[in-house]
Formats: C-alpha cells, structure tokens, sequence
C-alpha cells in the first residue's frame, strides 16, 4: 500500500468516528439520543473549546508545566536507573540483597504513592516529578541491567584479548551495551514519564494537563474533559516523534531501529 | 631449534568441573610447540576440545594440570603476545568497521586522530577500503571476519591465535579469506596456531598439521609437516599431488576419529 493510500485511510478512520459521534450526539435515533450531549458532548463543542485554549493562550502554560515535569521526571529517573543498574549489575551481591525489595517497591502501584509525594513535596511540580521518576527509574533500571549482565561474552573476550582493561572494557563494552538497552526502552520511558506528571497533576495541583482535565470534570464540563485529552493526546504523539528521531541517531549501529522496546 | 618457540604447551591438561560436581577433562596432556614464524593447523572432530586448547594458549582458560610457556615464559594471565580471531562475531557492534580497527591502537594509548589512518590502512588492505563508515550489521560475514582480522593485526601481536574463524563462512568465502590470511601472514610472519575441523583448509594453510582425538579426555595423536612450497594458493595448491597424498594419510588417522567422536555425542545425547 503507498504512503498517500494508507495516509487517507488513516484520516477516513478519524472523519468517521467523529462523524458518528457527531451524529449520535445531536440527531435523534427512534425519538432518542444515543449519546446525551451532557455525558458525551460533542465534536464541535471539543473543537471549539481546544481553539478557545489556543485562542486565549491559557494552554501554553499548562502544556509547559506538564512537559518540564515529564522532561524532569525523565531525565531524573533515567539517570538514577542507569547509575543503580549499572551498580547492581557489576556487584551481585548488592544485586541479590536488594532484589527482594526492588521486587516489593515495584510491584507496588504508582499512583498509591502520589498522595504521599504531595505530603512530601506539595503541589508545585516536584510531587509530579517523584511520581515520574518513580516510573522511568525501573523501566530504565531493569533495561540496564540486562544490558551488562547481557554482554555477549564473546565480544567481551576480545575485548581482554585486544588488551582492554577493566575500565576500557567497562567504556568501550559494558557502557555502549547498557546505553543500547536504555534506548531500546526509550518510547516507554517517556511514555511513563508524561503518565507520571498527568497523573499527578490530576491527583492535586494548580497547573498542568491533568489539572484542566480534572478541573473541567469537576464542574461537569465534559467537553473541557475531552478537549484535554485530546491535547495530551497530540502532545504525545509530539514526544514519541521526537523520541523516534532521537532514536534514530543513537541506534544507527542496530540492525532494527523500529523494534520499540 | 634455531627458532625460539613461540607457545610452548607443555603436558597441558583441561579439565571442567561439571554442575553436578563431577570433573570432565577435556584435553589430557598435550603437547604442542608452535615456533616463531610457524603456521600449525590443528584439527579434531567436533567436541574434541580443540578451541579449549586455543584458549588455553590465549590464557582466558588455565590448564589443570602442565603448563604453558609462551617465548619461554611461564603465561600468567591473558597472553598479551597474541592476537585472537574468535569463531563467532566479536566486533563492538556499536562502532563501525574503522573504529573497531582503531580501537585495537587506542586501547594502547594510541591518540584517536592517529590511530584513525592507520586503521583506515589496515581496512584497505583487507579489501574494506570502501568500508569504513559502516556497522558490523551491515557487513557480510566474510566482511565482518576481516574486519575482525584487521583489528586484531592492526596491533601487530606476535602469536596469531585463530578459532575456526572462517567457519561460518560458505566455502568460496573461506577459501578467499584463507588467501588473504596467507599473503597478509607472508608478510611477516606471525607464529599462528589454527584451528579447524576441516582437513583440506588446514592443509592448505599450514606448515604442520596437528590431529587430535576425540573427546572426552582427548589427546594428540599425530603431527604432518605440510611442505607445499610458498607463497601458496589455496585454489591451486588443493590440486596438487602433494596435497592429494597428505590429504590421504591424514584421513586415514582423522577418519576414525570423526567416527568416534559422532558415535559419542550421539550416544551423549541418547543418555540424557
């Protein structure tokens, strides 16, 4: 199928879902209406209020708000992952004491945690941040991991027998290898990052995505609802392209730069 | 000798302690002495514990029993004489054909800006002048194998150690690989112990060919000295009357060893 064909496709999908809800929404079926405006709005009501955001500028602040925490969150809890992976992957006996507890932690979800952080930290973006970190940590961590206990031992006998020793082995082999894992996890990790501060915005703040979807909701305002998902939506689908590209810089060596991890 | 030794294994024994506690030797006294400037082949059937020995020679596996001696000094450790070509891919995937060149200079402390021409050298004379920029994935095998070759030449290592490294390759590859590995070897002469499982390549190779058994606890068990004349060519040389005979006399030894060690490994595998 050519690019152009799939691309109409792909919008004809759209055309005819918002049709339908259009229709549903405003036209009576047999004397009723499928879908009461009151629970559903609609379309039209959706699309002027995400211009009316756009118009008046209110959504700029809150889209900053939400992408600094998910950058925050990110760049925090990739860090601290690859630092801990990295750590426990070199030390098994660190590794063994700790897994029962890394296990607990996370298994545990999230969410139960954001009231606590809102305790510790308050509104203001720092409890939307721990919340992400909390996230990207052990996506990041695990990846890593895997990535040093995973170096094919093959790779790594030459690199002793070309004469590496333990830190050029740890730069040239175990690093490249860990970081290739991280990338490899990239969409999810940003994905949980962006989770991580909506959630928390959604939970108790006074700025953000989640904080306009929560309030709209709170005045039963559901076209305000839809209008801020549909905007994290984009917003999203914005980062993940932005994260394909990065992707495709750093995994040039890959033979699969599409395997999404 | 005249020529000093350049791995010298002495009575060298290999053992492996099993999951289950038991020992399994796989190579029981060997003997072996690879002169400077020497090509020796050294060929098994499979499971015979021939890239074991490699391995000791390289120092990444310590012998049980007996010792190694490279240039007459006890080996402690990894061998830093030799240059080891691994069977399967062992290149940095994440660096192209020049930097996996490279870095076999900078890893010495070579600076980057200077070990970067000479490694672009090393990869023309290996035939991935063109190369360069590329990943190892998007070499061919054989690409890959000279890559592999030239990292490992690039810093000139006394001893050549080679693990069935033409192996995975098909058989027109691995005779174009072996001649190149023969004028690149002309050149200078490294000391090299080879491993294969194929005869007529470490024929075509070698200046002695070593036969050992099959395993477990396998030994060595004979040694041709292979004097077709050099410079040689593999795609000529294996139509020589010379060949045909050695080849012959080899086998006859070789071939109820390949039968043995097939009867044991399939009787192996019936017992698990």
């Amino acid at each position: 199928m050519s690019r152009v064909t799939l691309l109409a496709l792909q919008i004809l999908v759209a055309i005819v879902c918002i049709v339908l809800w259009q229709l549903l929404s405003t036209v009576p079926l047999f004397g009723k209406i499928l879908l009461p405006p009151f629970f559903f709005s609609n379309p039209v009501d959706v699309f002027e209020q995400i211009v009316k955001w756009f118009a008046s500028g209110v959504i700029w602040k809150h889209l900053w708000i939400t992408l600094v925490e998910s950058i925050l969150a990110f760049v925090i809890g990739s860090l601290g992952g690859v630092l801990i992976g990295f750590w426990f992957a070199r030390q098994p006996l660190v590794a063994a004491v700790f897994d029962p507890y890394v296990k607990m932690v996370n298994a545990l979800p999230r969410v139960v945690l954001a009231p606590i952080f809102a305790l510790w930290l308050g509104l203001g973006i720092w409890s939307k941040v721990a919340l992400g970190v909390t996230l990207v940590f052990f996506i990041v961590f695990f990846n890593v991991y895997q990535g040093v206990k995973e170096v094919s031992r093959t790779v790594l006998d030459n690199g002793r027998m070309l004469g590496m020793s333990e830190g050029q082995l740890m730069r040239h082999v175990y690093w490249p290898s860990a970081l290739s894992w991280m990338f490899s996890s990239l969409h999810t990790s940003v994905g949980f990052a962006v989770v991580g501060a909506v959630v928390g915005e959604y939970l108790g703040s006074a700025a953000g995505l989640g904080y306009l979807i929560q309030q709209a909701e709170g005045v039963f305002d559901v076209a305000g609802v839809f209008a801020g998902m549909f905007v994290l939506s984009a917003f999203v689908i914005l980062i993940d392209y932005g994260v394909t590209l990065v992707e495709r810089r750093l995994l040039v060596w890959r033979p699969t730069v599409d395997g999404r991890g | 000798m005249t020529t000093p030794t350049a791995v010298a294994l002495e009575d060298a024994k290999v053992a492996f302690r099993l999951g289950d506690g038991r020992v399994y030797t796989a190579v029981e006294k060997a003997h072996l002495a690879v002169a400077q400037g020497e090509f020796v082949a050294i060929v098994g059937p499979t499971g015979c514990g021939k890239s074991t020995l490699l391995n000791v020679a390289a120092g990444l596996l310590k012998p049980a029993a007996g010792s190694v001696k490279i240039f007459d000094r006890p080996l402690a450790g990894l061998n830093r004489d030799a240059g080891y070509l691994f069977q399967a891919d062992a290149l940095f995937p994440w660096k192209t054909a020049l930097d996996n060149v490279a870095i076999g200079l900078e890893i010495k402390g070579t600076p980057r800006a200077e070990a970067l021409p000479q490694a672009q050298k090393w990869l023309t004379s290996v035939g991935l002048g063109a190369f360069a920029g590329r990943y190892p994935h998007m070499l061919s095998g054989g690409q890959r194998k000279r890559v592999a070759l030239a990292q490992v030449l690039i810093r000139d290592p006394k001893i050549l150690l080679m693990d069935e490294p033409f192996g995975p390759l098909d058989a027109q590859t691995r005779q174009v690989m072996g001649n190149l590995l023969l004028d690149l070897w002309n050149a200078d002469r490294k000391a090299v112990l080879f491993v294969t499982h194929d005869l007529e390549e470490a024929i075509a190779l070698a200046d002695r060919v070593v036969i050992m058994s099959a395993g477990p606890s396998s030994r060595i068990i004979g040694a041709w000295r292979v004097t077709l004349a050099r410079p040689r060519d593999i795609f000529e040389v294996r139509m020589d009357k010379e060949f045909h005979a050695l080849h012959r006399e080899i086998w006859s030894v070789l071939k109820d060893e390949v039968m043995k060690g097939y009867a044991q490994s399939t009787h192996a595998a019936e017992a698990v």
